[in-house]
Parts: C-alpha cells; sequence; structure tokens
C-alpha cells in the first residue's frame, strides 16, 4: 500500500537529535531503550515550558523499546496529509476485534488536532524496519504505542503551527492549533490542515525532547470512548475485507489435509478421484517439517481447484496413507494421569520463599486441591487462510496475519527468498486470539503458488482442520496444598504446574519457561510467609500454542477455587479472606519472593509496571461493591468472586449463577471490576470485557480437545460448542477504575478471560455445594437430586 | 445447465452444480463476500442470508434449491448501511472483529420482519444459531431491541 496520492512524506528526520539513531538504510529511526530514556530527560533535569503542557520528558519506559525492531517515533512514516486536508494514519497492528487499527490512530489524531471525521486509516503491510514492532499479542499495542503516538501527534501538530507562522510571518507563539487548522491566537489568520501540509511536513521534525504533548483537559478522543469503529460501516454492509474475502484474478482455491497426529507424514495418496473432480485442478503435496515444526507448515496434501466447493469435493476423494509417528500415542485420559502423578511428585523449584516443608509440617491443617484443565482451540470466526502469489522471484501474501513480519520472515525462509522481494498485506482478521500469531496457513498458500507457477492461490483451512490441527492451548494439572495454622493463617503455599510448554514449539522441551511461570504461578501476590513453586517435566505430542491469556487460564482458575475452598474449610467470607491474603496495600519486591531467575513481567519494566496489592485490593472492593456481595440469594443460585492480575491489568469479577433442576447454569450478571492503567478507549475496553465473559464462559462449560490415538476428537461447533445467546451471560458490567493519563496504561485484550472461570465456579458451589476443579465443568453433576 | 435466480435485485445465472451449497456460490463465483464460512454444516450462522426473504443457512442450501428464488445477502440488505438493524449495530457498537456481524444481522433483520416486537426469549430463540466468538452477544441483543423499539 502507497500514499501516492499524498504529499510524500517519507523522508527521515531532518533534525538530528542524540536521542535517535537512523538505521543503516536510513529509512527509519529506531530508538533505543537507553537513548529513549536519555532523550526523554529521565537521564537529567528538564524544565517544562507551557503550563499545563507536558513535556515528552513526562514519558516512561515500557517493553516497546526492546521487542524486536522496537518502536518507531517518525511522523513522516506513520501520517500524511493530503492538500485537501484528509489526514492518512497508518495502522501497522493488526486489527482482530480489539479495536486497535481505531485506537492508535485516535491517539495520534487527538495529539495532532486533527478531526476525526476527516482522517483515513491505512494499513501498514508486515515491515517492522519501517514501522517497528508489529506483533499484535500479548495485550501490547496500546501500552507500548500510546506514547509514540502522542509524540508523531504532536510532532505534526507543531510543524503545522510552524508553517502558518512562517507564512503569516509571526512567531510560533502567536499561533495555535485546533481542530484541523490553525489560527493566530488574535483572531486575523486561519489556515487549513491541507493547506499547511506541503510546507509543515517539509519542515525538520522536532526533536523528540522538544515535543509538547497537549494537556490531559484538552483531549478530545483520548480517554473519552466518543470514536466508532473506523470499520463500521463496512463491517455492518458487508465490505469489510478478511483474509477470506481476498480475490484477485485467476486465483484458485485451495484445501488440503493434514497429519491427523503431530509429527505425522503422508505415506502414500492416490490422488486420482479427486482430480476427477470437475473444477480441481491440481493435487499437490505439501511438504512437512519435523517436529518442533515451529510455525512452519505441518505438510499435508492440497487440492486447488477453481472453487472452494470443488476443492472440498476433490479433498473427500483423496486416499491417503499416513505415518503416524511417535505421537500417535497421545491420549487426554492417560495424559492427564500422568499430569498428576507429576504434580504429586517435587519438580523443579521456580520460587522458593522461607521454608514450605518446615511449615508444611508445623501446620495444624493442610489443605490439598488439584484442578485440571484440557487443550482448547481458538476457533477464531474467520478460519486460519492466506492468498499468495509466488512468481518470478517474489512473493506478495495477503494474510489475517497478527505477526505480519514473522510471517514475511518465515515465507522469505522457506522459499529461499530474500526478504526484500516479500510483501505480506495485512487484512482485517475474524479472530486472532494467539492462533493468527502463526503463520503456517500463509506458507501452505505461497508454496502453492509456487509449485502451480505463480497462479494466485488462497489456502483455507476448514472449521474441521482449524479445530483438529491447532496450536493448542496447554492442557494442565495444578496442585495446590496450604498449610494452616492454630489461628487459621496460611504459613504456607506450594503451588505445583504440569503443562506441556509453548517452548516445545520451538525446541526440545518439557519444562515451562519464565513466560508461563510468569502467568499466575510465581507472580502470586499472597502475602504468606512460605511460598513455594514447582513446575514437573512433561512432553508435549501436539503444538502448543498461545491462546488469549495463555497459562493465566489455568492460573487463575485453581488458584482462585482454592482460596475459596479455604476460606470455605476455614469458615471465612471468601471476600475478607482474599483480601487477607492478598494482605496490605504494597509494591512486591520479586527478589524477597523467592522467584528464581527473572519474574516475566509481560515484557514491561517492572519499576513502571510493579505488582500492587492495592490496586488489587481495590479492583477486589469495586466488584464486590457493584455486585452486591453478601446479599442473600435465593436457593441453587450464588455469586462467586475471582481476582487476577495479568497484562500488567488487575481485573476482579463476580459472576451471579442459577442453577437449575437439569444442571443447566445461568449467568444473570457478571460484575468485571478494570484496572488497566489509564484506560485510552473505555469503549472498546468495555467490549473486550464484555467479550472476556463469554470466551470465559465458553471455556468453563464447553471447551476441550481430547485426544485419541494422537488424534483430536472434536472437530466442529457440532462438539467443540461455544457459548450461543440461548445462554449467554445476561448482563456483564465492566466498571474501569478511573486514572489519569501518568498512570501507564496497561493490557486490556487478555486479562479479562482469566477471572471468569473461576468466578464462575466459585459461584457454582455457593449454588450448590458442588466443588468444581476440573474445566470444562460437566453440569450433569449439578443435577438436582 | 445453467440455474437462475436473483441476488440483490439482480437477475444471475450460474453454470454450476447444482448440489453446490449457495455459500460458495455467492463467495467464488458472484464475488459477493460479505457472507461469511464459518462451520460449513449449519452449525454457526456466518453465511445467514435471506431467500425469498426468510433466513436461511447459505452452506447448507444447494444452489438448485434457490433457482427462480430471491437471495439477499449482506451486501444487498441496505449498502448504505440505513436498515434499521445495521443503524442500532452502529449506535450501540456491537462489532469486535466483525467477521460474523453479516450473518448477526441477516438473522436479526429477518426476524424483525417477521415479529415487529420480539420478546427476549424470542430474540434468544432466534438467534441461538449464530455464534460470536469475540463475545458480543449482549450488545446484539440490545442492538435487536433497540432495531425493535428505538430505545
Ligand atoms: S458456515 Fe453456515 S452455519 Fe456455519
Ligand atoms: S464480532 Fe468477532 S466473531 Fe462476532
Amino acid at each position: 500500500m502507497q500514499l501516492q496520492s499524498f504529499v510524500s512524506l517519507r523522508e527521515p528526520w531532518a533534525t538530528a537529535s542524540a536521542a535517535v539513531a537512523s538505521s543503516a538504510d536510513g529509512a527509519f529511526i529506531n530508538v533505543s531503550r537507553r537513548s529513549f530514556l536519555e532523550a526523554l530527560g529521565l537521564a537529567g533535569a528538564f524544565v517544562l515550558a507551557t503550563p499545563g503542557a507536558l513535556r515528552a520528558a513526562e514519558t516512561w519506559p515500557t517493553g516497546g523499546e526492546t521487542m524486536p525492531h522496537g518502536l518507531v517515533i517518525d511522523p513522516k512514516v506513520f501520517v500524511a496529509i493530503s492538500p485537501d486536508g484528509t489526514v492518512t494514519i497508518t495502522a501497522h497492528r493488526s486489527e482482530m476485534g480489539t479495536g486497535v487499527r481505531t485506537s492508535l490512530p485516535m491517539v495520534l489524531a487527538d495529539e495532532m488536532g486533527a478531526d476525526w471525521s476527516r482522517v483515513k486509516i491505512i494499513q501498514a503491510p508486515g515491515d517492522e524496519p519501517t514501522y517497528g514492532n508489529q506483533d499484535t499479542d500479548g495485550s501490547r499495542s496500546m501500552r507500548h504505542h500510546i506514547q509514540s503516538m502522542r509524540l508523531m501527534g504532536a510532532a505534526v501538530r507543531m510543524m503545522l503551527e510552524r508553517a502558518a507562522a512562517e507564512r503569516w510571518g509571526v512567531p510560533v507563539a502567536q499561533v495555535e492549533a485546533r481542530v484541523h487548522e490553525v489560527v493566530e491566537k488574535d483572531g486575523t489568520r486561519r489556515a487549513g490542515y491541507g493547506e499547511l501540509a506541503k510546507a509543515a511536513m517539509d519542515l525538520p521534525v522536532p526533536a523528540i525532547k522538544d515535543i509538547l504533548l497537549k494537556p490531559e483537559s484538552a483531549f478530545r478522543y483520548i480517554g473519552k470512548g466518543n470514536v466508532p469503529l473506523y470499520d463500521m460501516k463496512a463491517i455492518i454492509t458487508g465490505k469489510a475485507i478478511y483474509g477470506t474475502d481476498v480475490r484477485l484474478p485467476g486465483m484458485l482455491y485451495a484445501v488440503a489435509v493434514r497429519p491427523p497426529v503431530y509429527g505425522g507424514k503422508v505415506k502414500s495418496f492416490d490422488a486420482r478421484d479427486a482430480k476427477a473432480v470437475p473444477g480441481v485442478v491440481a493435487v499437490i503435496e505439501i511438504p512437512g517439517t519435523p517436529e518442533p515444526a515451529a510455525f512452519m507448515p505441518m505438510g499435508g496434501v492440497a487440492v486447488v481447484a477453481t472453487n472452494t466447493w470443488a476443492a472440498l469435493q476433490g479433498r473427500e476423494k483423496l486416499k491417503i496413507e499416513w505415518e503416524d509417528g511417535p505421537n500417535a500415542t497421545y491420549d487426554s485420559d492417560v495424559y492427564r494421569k500422568t499430569m498428576s502423578t507429576i504434580a504429586a511428585q517435587e519438580g523443579k523449584v521456580v520460587r522458593n520463599q522461607g521454608d514450605v516443608e518446615k511449615a508444611l509440617q508445623s501446620a495444624a491443617k493442610v489443605i490439598a486441591a488439584e484442578y485440571y484443565q484440557p487443550h482448547m482451540a481458538h476457533a477464531t470466526m474467520e478460519v486460519p487462510n492466506a492468498t499468495a502469489v509466488v512468481k518470478d522471484g517474489r512473493c506478495e501474501c495477503w494474510a489475517p496475519a497478527q505477526s505480519p513480519y514473522a510471517v514475511r520472515k518465515d515465507l522469505a525462509k522457506f522459499l529461499g527468498l530474500d526478504i526484500r522481494d516479500v510483501t505480506v498485506n495485512v487484512t482485517l482478521l475474524g479472530g486472532g486470539f494467539g492462533r493468527k500469531s502463526k503463520g503456517d496457513f500463509a506458507i501452505e498458500a505461497a508454496y502453492l503458488s509456487k509449485v502451480m507457477g505463480g497462479v494466485p492461490v488462497q489456502m483455507m483451512w476448514t472449521r474441521e482442520d482449524d479445530i483438529r490441527n491447532s496450536y493448542y492451548h496447554t492442557t494442565s494439572v495444578e496442585r495446590i496444598e496450604a498449610g494452616i495454622d492454630t489461628n487459621g493463617k496460611v504459613i504456607a503455599w506450594r503451588h505445583r504446574s504440569v503443562a506441556p510448554t509453548i517452548l516445545s514449539t520451538f525446541a526440545p522441551a518439557e519444562y515451562q519457561f519464565a513466560i508461563e511461570l510468569g502467568m499466575g504461578l510465581v507472580d502470586n501476590p499472597f502475602d504468606i510467609p512460605n511460598i513455594r513453586c514447582e513446575n514437573g517435566p512433561i512432553k508435549n505430542h501436539v503444538r502448543i500454542g498461545w491462546f488469549r491469556s495463555v497459562s493465566n487460564i489455568p492460573r487463575a482458575f485453581a488458584v482462585q477455587c482454592f482460596v475459596a475452598e479455604l476460606a470455605h474449610a476455614l469458615g471465612r467470607d471468601h471476600k475478607e479472606f482474599l483480601l487477607e491474603l492478598i494482605g496490605p496495600p504494597r509494591r512486591l519486591d520479586p527478589t524477597a519472593m523467592g522467584i528464581i531467575g527473572e519474574l516475566w513481567n509481560y515484557g514491561d519494566p517492572y519499576e513502571v509496571f510493579p505488582i500492587d496489592t492495592g490496586r488489587l485490593r481495590a479492583v477486589v472492593e469495586l466488584a464486590c461493591e457493584k455486585a452486591g456481595w453478601g446479599r442473600a440469594m435465593p436457593p441453587r443460585s450464588g455469586l462467586g468472586l475471582a481476582v487476577h492480575r495479568s497484562f500488567l491489568t488487575y481485573v476482579a469479577s463476580v459472576a451471579e449463577v442459577v442453577v437449575e433442576k437439569d444442571g443447566t447454569v445461568r449467568i444473570p450478571r457478571i460484575d468485571t471490576a478494570v484496572d488497566c492503567g489509564f484506560p485510552v478507549n473505555p469503549e472498546r475496553i468495555a467490549a473486550q470485557f464484555e467479550g472476556a465473559a463469554v470466551m470465559g464462559m465458553t471455556l468453563c462449560f464447553h471447551s476441550a480437545v481430547t485426544f485419541k490415538n494422537g488424534r483430536a476428537e472434536q472437530s466442529n461447533f457440532h462438539d467443540y460448542e461455544m457459548v450461543r445467546m440461548t445462554n449467554f451471560p445476561r448482563e456483564v458490567r465492566v466498571h474501569i477504575v478511573p486514572h489519569r493519563y501518568t498512570t501507564p496504561s496497561a493490557g486490556v485484550g487478555e486479562p479479562g478471560v482469566p477471572p471468569i472461570a473461576p468466578a464462575i465456579a466459585n459461584a457454582i458451589f455457593a449454588a450448590t455445594g458442588k466443588r468444581i476443579r476440573e474445566l470444562p465443568i460437566d453440569t450433569q453433576l449439578l443435577r438436582e437430586a | 445447465m445453467a440455474i437462475s435466480f436473483n441476488v440483490n435485485g439482480r437477475p444471475v445465472s450460474l453454470e454450476a452444480p447444482p448440489e453446490m451449497p449457495v455459500l460458495w456460490a455467492l463467495r467464488d463465483l458472484l464475488n459477493l463476500t460479505g457472507t461469511k464460512y464459518g462451520c460449513g454444516i449449519g452449525a454457526c450462522g456466518a453465511c445467514t442470508i435471506h431467500l425469498d426473504g426468510k433466513a436461511v443457512l447459505a452452506c447448507v442450501v444447494r444452489l438448485e434449491e434457490v433457482a427462480g428464488r430471491a437471495v439477499t445477502t449482506i451486501e444487498g440488505l441496505d449498502p448504505d448501511g440505513n436498515h434499521p438493524v445495521q443503524r442500532a449495530w452502529a449506535q450501540l457498537g456491537v462489532p469486535q472483529c466483525g467477521y460474523c456481524q453479516p450473518g448477526q444481522i441477516m438473522r436479526a433483520a429477518a426476524l424483525l420482519a417477521e415479529k415487529k416486537n420480539p420478546t427476549d426469549a424470542e430474540i434468544d430463540q432466534a438467534m441461538a444459531g449464530n455464534i460470536c466468538r469475540c463475545g458480543c452477544y449482549q450488545r446484539i441483543h440490545a442492538a435487536i431491541r433497540l432495531a425493535a423499539t428505538g430505545v
């Protein structure tokens, strides 16, 4: 996508700043973390120029600077103004339903004084050297980019002001930007952004240290929730283009059969009948990748046809013999028992605070419980798919990719091309949830196009393919033991986690790595003197990937259900007991917590985003207050509570359930309290947490992909069900803790999911006295006796 | 033999196998990609269209079944997005990723065409076949109510 019709803005920054270091090719500015800090004045003193206005110096470091290709803070890369005043802003993160394609440009537009109705958004292709990191995952788009968006918007505003001042021959102090125009303060002259565009964009971009941000009181869009989704009209009229909607002249449609067992291979196949189906053009074997396959294709046999139906019919007629390989023994029932056995033994110690063994021995009472979660598949409404053209030594691909630059790199590697000869265009994503961070489907499309001599090919996974060959959410056993003293105080906490690791998708690995351990295991915030966390080894038998909120799901489920069990055993109110466990408001010190190795803090600096138990307590209080915690409930109804910090955001949910005679669980209401720092787009934040409640309810009652003989037993929505409108959380009330801009914004895409299942499970206990220790919940067990 | 029918007010004639689901005919042969694939087995509603004004699932309706009849897709509901259901969707900010929404909107529009002011239970029942993985049900429900009653 080119900005052809716009004033060309692709020039390097004219001002040399100590803070910026040009890349080798000079086309982008990449700010290293150290120089960024210096530029922000954190390394020295600074003075505020305008009362109320923020110097860029009042910003803070984030993990954005240390991501691959870091942050690019160059308005000439992200903003273009055409002579008619249209402001074009590049969205470099992928839109999968969070609203980020609207929200980041909205921040920039507000800061530059643009009128939203005159803003046009274009989507960046996968090009991190130009745009900086594009991995749209980890709930980090806003927290990593809000500052760069503001800096770029402010820089453009200042350039427009300077252009106007120069045109009128007055000092810059005598002009100011209003909405989409610059005016002389005495009111004599005014000029629209379009008129000023050329002159403004020819000016040097101010150095970061000289950029003045708007005062918060002048925000028009930031923090307001008044900007609708940019793609709203396209979505509701059916014109929005997702990956599956790409249509190219002469394009062919492909589907494939992949090994039913991870690591399996095609032994032989017979394509005769498939080729006889009218419309089938070719049957092509896709080479597989030995385990661990990372994001490379699993291999299999593809049918390429003039339309999807013909391809599907051809696929039906394929006869394939497989060589399954060692994972053919994978059996979910057996595996669960194995995980349990391992969890009963000492594992690798990953956190050791105090002396748990001694404390457990001295305890008046020891309570233990084990929690289980099976694999899940993301089941994005839009199945994995991609379209590619590979010819004349070049590859162009269109994909619903969360990490388009990673896809581009993998395509280059697989095809043996120079990365400069590979283009990855990003469409809208019909859901991502982590599945579309992996580009295996794009490589399949490219391979087929290459074999077909450069014909455009769209590879579409069917829903069956999606469920049977996913990058599954891990399955886990979490075993927790607590020692209680004679005063009813918890003095010891031992948590053992056994789960195949995401690492195993990239290299042989049986232990979880820091990212997984940091998601609700070693970062446990409880004020208990003796805490030990252990991780037992287990080998994977499927591709393990990340699924919205990742290991936080089983961890929050186990820890938050166990706390409710303890409260009940001790005859305490759950909320009071939970607050006691969290302890007084304080910032935790990871060293004092006995965490072995470094705490994974979602890739962000701990000084900026510490674990703050005051904020954790506050969301518990807020959710309980809004839900009316403690109110009398009718028979077979109950309230359940859970709290969890993930992606640097604090979330508590109270679920209200009614358990019907036949065991059906209805959820009249969920109150979710969210502290995500400064809420940039509260309306979309609410949407994320409403959606998370539904996804949480789905995984609570429906989601299990189980394996027999290495093969997934589920395949489509008839046996891998979703929450539907016949039984959904009727009213999800999202209560957002207000903060000023200076409380750094944190994640919102994922952290709503983890507290939902334990809140529901705890509510079911309150309603029925039945303890839930396993997901998904078997509602047959909840039938009235 | 060509199969003739009407799509969004225009006559079309397709040389295609009579058993081809209408979904693929619309998407691959007519370039009407607003109708989505989600499951192919009638279990998700992403492919909902109107056949002679009634909501049907395009992935399980065969081309021969629509011969001589009128099909409306999301592209034909109101291209400017001014159908009351579309307006309610925009007003309440229903979509997240948006992928399921053409199907949801077509289903809701068919419901309201049949029943001016459905009860909550009738809305639930009518929408039960439409999955939204992003979990927009609360707003979908509210938007149908808004489209029906203006509040
Ligand atoms: S695609 Fe037709 S119901 Fe799912
Ligand atoms: S909005 Fe994403 S599936 Fe419904």
